[in-house]
C-alpha cells in the first residue's frame, strides 16, 4: 500500500475516530462500574484523614 | 537536610556533583569563547555551590531514627523556596518587558536587555521556574500523602529538584547572552534540553516507584494528573527539541523538522505545554489541596475521572489552532479547531466539580483567603478555557490572532488559574510542612489575594481592549479597498493599555513579594504546632508493631 497523504488522512479520519470513541466508552464504563463506587468513595474521603505518617 | 542522609548516600551525592562539575569543565573546554563555554562555567559553579552544604556536613553523625516512619519533606521545602524565588524573578522580568513596550528606553541600550532577550526570561522564569518548581514540590507532597508511602529514594528527589533548576538557570542565562532555539517555550539550546531529559526521566521513575510502594490500594485522581504531566511533558520535550548542533563546541543547533512540519511540531508542543505543564499538573493540585482546605471530599469522583481522560485525549489534538490561515493543511487546522471546542466539556467538568465541592462551604470561602485563592483559580480556569475554545474557532481567530487578545487570554490562564491555584496550595502547604499552626499573617494572605485579583483583572481587561482594537484596526479598509490604518497607528493606540498592563503586572508582583515575606515569617516567627503525641490511638504507639 502506498503511504501517501490521502491514505494517512483516510486512516486518521476513520480509525482515529473509532479508537477515540472506543476509548471514551472504556472510560465511562470504568467510571460507572458499580463495583468501583465503594473504592471511589473511599478514595475521595481518605485524603481528608488528619494522620500525617506513612502506613507500615 | 544532609544529616538525613546516610554516609554512603552522601558519598553518592558527592560523586554525582563531581560528575556534573566534570561535565561543566568539558563544556567550558569544548565551548571556549562560545556561549557554551560560559555555560560550562555556570555548570561548574552550580555543582560547586551544592558541594558546599554537602561537604560541610559530610562527617556529621548518620541518622538514627527510622526514616520510613515519616514522609520525605526536605526536598518539598526547598522546592517551595525555589518556586517563590523564581516567582519574584519571573514576574519582575514580566513587569520590566511590559514597561519596555510602553517606554522603549527602558532597554538602556544594552544588547542583553532588549525585549527579544528579556521576554523568554519572563516566560521561562514564571512557567518553568515558578510553575515547574511548584509542580515538583506539590507532586512530591501529594504522591506521598495519597500513597501513604515515603518517596522511593533519598538522593533522586534532590537530583530532580536541583537538576531541574540547573536547566532553568542555563535557559535563562542563555537568553540574556542571545542563545535561543527560536521555539516558543522551548528556547533553551540542545545541551540544556539533553540535560532536562535525564532529569525528567529520573522524575518519572521516582514517581512510578513511589506509586508502586503505595499502601493505599487506589491511586487518587490527583496522581493521575501529575503522571500525565510528567509523561506527556517528556514526550513533547523530546520530539520538539530533536536538533543537530552545528558542532560539539557550539550552542547553536538546527531542528530536524523542516518547514511547516516544524511549525506543526512546535505548536503541538506549545499548546500541550499549556495543557500538560500549565493545566494537568495544576489540576492535580486542585484535586488535592482544594478538598483538603475545604475539608470536603471532591463533589464527584466519577466526573474527575471522566474529565481526566477527556482532557488527556482531547488536548493532544488541539495545537494546530495556533496555525489557522497558514500553510498547514486545512483539515489539520479544522481538526485542531474541533478538538479545541470539544475541550470545553472536560475543562468545565473540572471547574464545575471544584466549585460544587465548595457548595455548602461558602462561608469558608468568605472567611479563608487561602481557600478563596483556589476558588478564584477554578473560576478563572472555567473562564479562560471557555475563551480558549472560542479563540480557536477559525473566523474568531482571524480577528484575535497576532493581537494582544492572545496575550490577555494566556494571562487570564497563567495569572488567574495557574498562579492563584499555586498560591492557594502553597499557603495550605507551608504551615503543614513546617508544622506551624497557621500562616504568620492571615491579613497579608488577604492583601495578596486582592492584589492578585486586581492585577489579573487590570491586565486582562487592558489586553482585551488593546487586542480587539488592534484586530479591528488591522482589518479596516477605506472605500477604495486600501488599509485604513498603518501598523504604527495601531501601535500608538496601544499606549494607554500597555501602561495599564504594566500596572496590573506590578500589582501581581507586589502580591507575590508579600507572599514570600509571609511564608518566611511563618517559618521564622510562628510557634511549632504542639505535638499530638498524646492524642493518638493506643495501638499506634505500641512499639514493635
Amino acid at each position: 500500500m502506498d503511504l501517501d497523504h490521502d491514505t494517512v488522512v483516510a486512516f486518521s479520519k476513520s480509525w482515529g475516530l473509532f479508537y477515540l470513541m472506543g476509548f471514551f466508552l472504556c472510560a465511562v464504563v470504568y467510571a460507572f462500574w458499580p463495583a468501583n463506587r465503594k473504592r471511589f468513595d473511599r478514595a475521595k474521603n481518605s485524603i481528608l484523614d488528619q494522620d500525617d505518617k506513612p502506613w507500615r | 537536610m544532609i544529616r538525613q542522609l546516610t554516609g554512603s548516600e552522601r558519598q553518592l551525592a558527592a560523586i554525582m556533583l563531581g560528575l556534573v562539575a566534570v561535565v561543566g569543565v568539558a563544556m567550558a573546554a569544548a565551548g571556549r569563547n562560545d556561549t557554551m563555554g560560559v555555560h560550562g562555567l555556570i555548570v561548574m559553579l552550580f555543582a560547586g555551590a551544592l558541594m558546599y552544604p554537602l561537604f560541610s556536613a559530610i562527617g556529621a553523625p548518620e541518622p538514627t531514627e527510622d526514616r520510613e516512619a515519616s514522609y520525605y519533606d526536605d526536598p518539598i521545602k526547598v522546592g517551595i523556596v525555589l518556586s517563590m524565588i523564581w516567582a519574584v524573578f519571573g514576574m519582575f522580568m514580566g513587569v520590566w518587558v511590559a514597561a519596555q513596550l510602553a517606554w522603549p528606553g527602558l532597554a538602556f541600550d544594552g544588547a542583553w536587555s532588549t525585549f527579544g532577550r528579556l521576554r523568554p526570561t519572563h516566560t521561562s522564569g514564571v512557567i518553568f521556574g515558578f510553575g515547574g518548581n511548584a509542580l515538583i514540590a506539590t507532586a512530591f507532597h501529594v504522591v506521598q500523602r495519597t500513597s501513604r508511602a515515603r518517596l522511593a529514594g533519598q538522593i533522586s528527589p534532590w537530583f530532580v529538584l536541583f537538576g531541574y533548576n540547573l536547566f532553568c538557570v542555563l535557559a535563562v542565562s542563555g537568553y540574556l547572552m542571545g542563545v535561543t532555539q527560536s521555539k516558543e517555550y522551548a528556547e533553551a539550546e540542545w545541551y540544556a534540553d539533553l540535560w532536562l531529559v535525564v532529569v525528567w526521566v529520573t522524575f518519572f521513575v521516582l514517581y512510578l516507584r513511589t506509586i508502586a510502594r503505595r499502601k493505599e490500594p487506589h491511586i487518587y485522581v490527583a496522581n493521575w494528573y501529575f503522571m500525565a504531566f510528567i509523561v506527556v511533558v517528556a514526550i513533547l520535550h523530546i520530539v520538539n527539541n530533536l536538533a543537530l548542533p552545528i558542532s560539539w563546541g557550539s550552542a547553536k543547533s538546527y531542528t530536524v523538522w523542516p518547514g511547516v512540519q516544524d511549525a506543526m511540531v512546535q505548536w503541538w508542543y506549545g499548546h500541550n505545554a499549556v495543557a500538560f505543564f500549565l493545566t494537568a499538573g495544576f489540576l492535580g493540585m486542585l484535586y488535592y489541596y482544594l478538598p483538603v482546605r475545604a475539608q470536603r471530599p471532591i463533589f464527584s469522583y466519577r466526573l474527575s475521572i471522566l474529565s481526566f481522560w477527556g482532557i488527556t485525549f482531547f488536548y493532544m489534538w488541539a495545537g494546530s489552532h495556533h496555525l489557522h490561515y497558514t500553510a498547514l493543511p486545512h483539515w489539520v487546522q479544522t481538526l485542531g479547531m474541533t478538538f479545541s471546542v470539544m475541550l470545553l466539556v472536560p475543562s468545565w467538568a473540572s471547574a464545575g466539580n471544584a466549585l460544587l465541592t465548595l457548595n455548602g462551604a461558602w462561608h469558608r470561602v468568605r472567611d479563608d483567603a487561602t481557600l478563596r485563592f483556589m476558588t478564584a483559580a477554578a473560576i478563572f480556569y472555567g473562564l479562560s478555557t471557555f475563551e480558549g475554545s472560542f479563540l480557536a474557532i477559525r473566523p474568531v481567530n482571524a480577528l484575535s490572532h497576532y493581537t494582544d487578545w492572545t496575550v490577555g487570554h494566556v494571562h487570564a490562564g497563567a495569572l488567574g488559574w495557574v498562579a492563584l491555584i499555586t498560591f492557594g496550595s502553597l499557603y495550605t502547604l507551608v504551615p503543614s510542612l513546617w508544622k506551624r499552626e497557621r500562616m504568620y499573617s492571615a491579613t497579608l494572605v488577604e492583601v495578596h489575594f486582592w492584589l492578585a485579583i486586581a492585577g489579573t483583572l487590570i491586565y486582562v481587561f487592558a489586553m482585551w481592549n488593546s487586542g480587539v482594537i488592534q484586530g479591528l484596526m488591522w482589518r479596516t479598509y477605506t472605500g477604495d479597498g486600501a488599509l485604513a490604518y498603518s501598523f504604527v497607528d495601531s501601535l500608538v493606540a496601544m499606549y494607554p493599555y500597555y501602561i495599564a498592563r504594566t500596572i496590573g503586572g506590578l500589582l501581581f508582583l507586589i502580591g507575590a513579594i508579600i507572599g514570600c515575606y509571609n511564608m518566611w515569617m511563618t517559618v521564622r516567627a510562628v510557634p511549632e504546632t504542639v505535638s499530638r503525641q498524646g492524642d493518638l490511638p493506643v495501638a499506634a504507639t505500641v512499639p514493635g508493631e
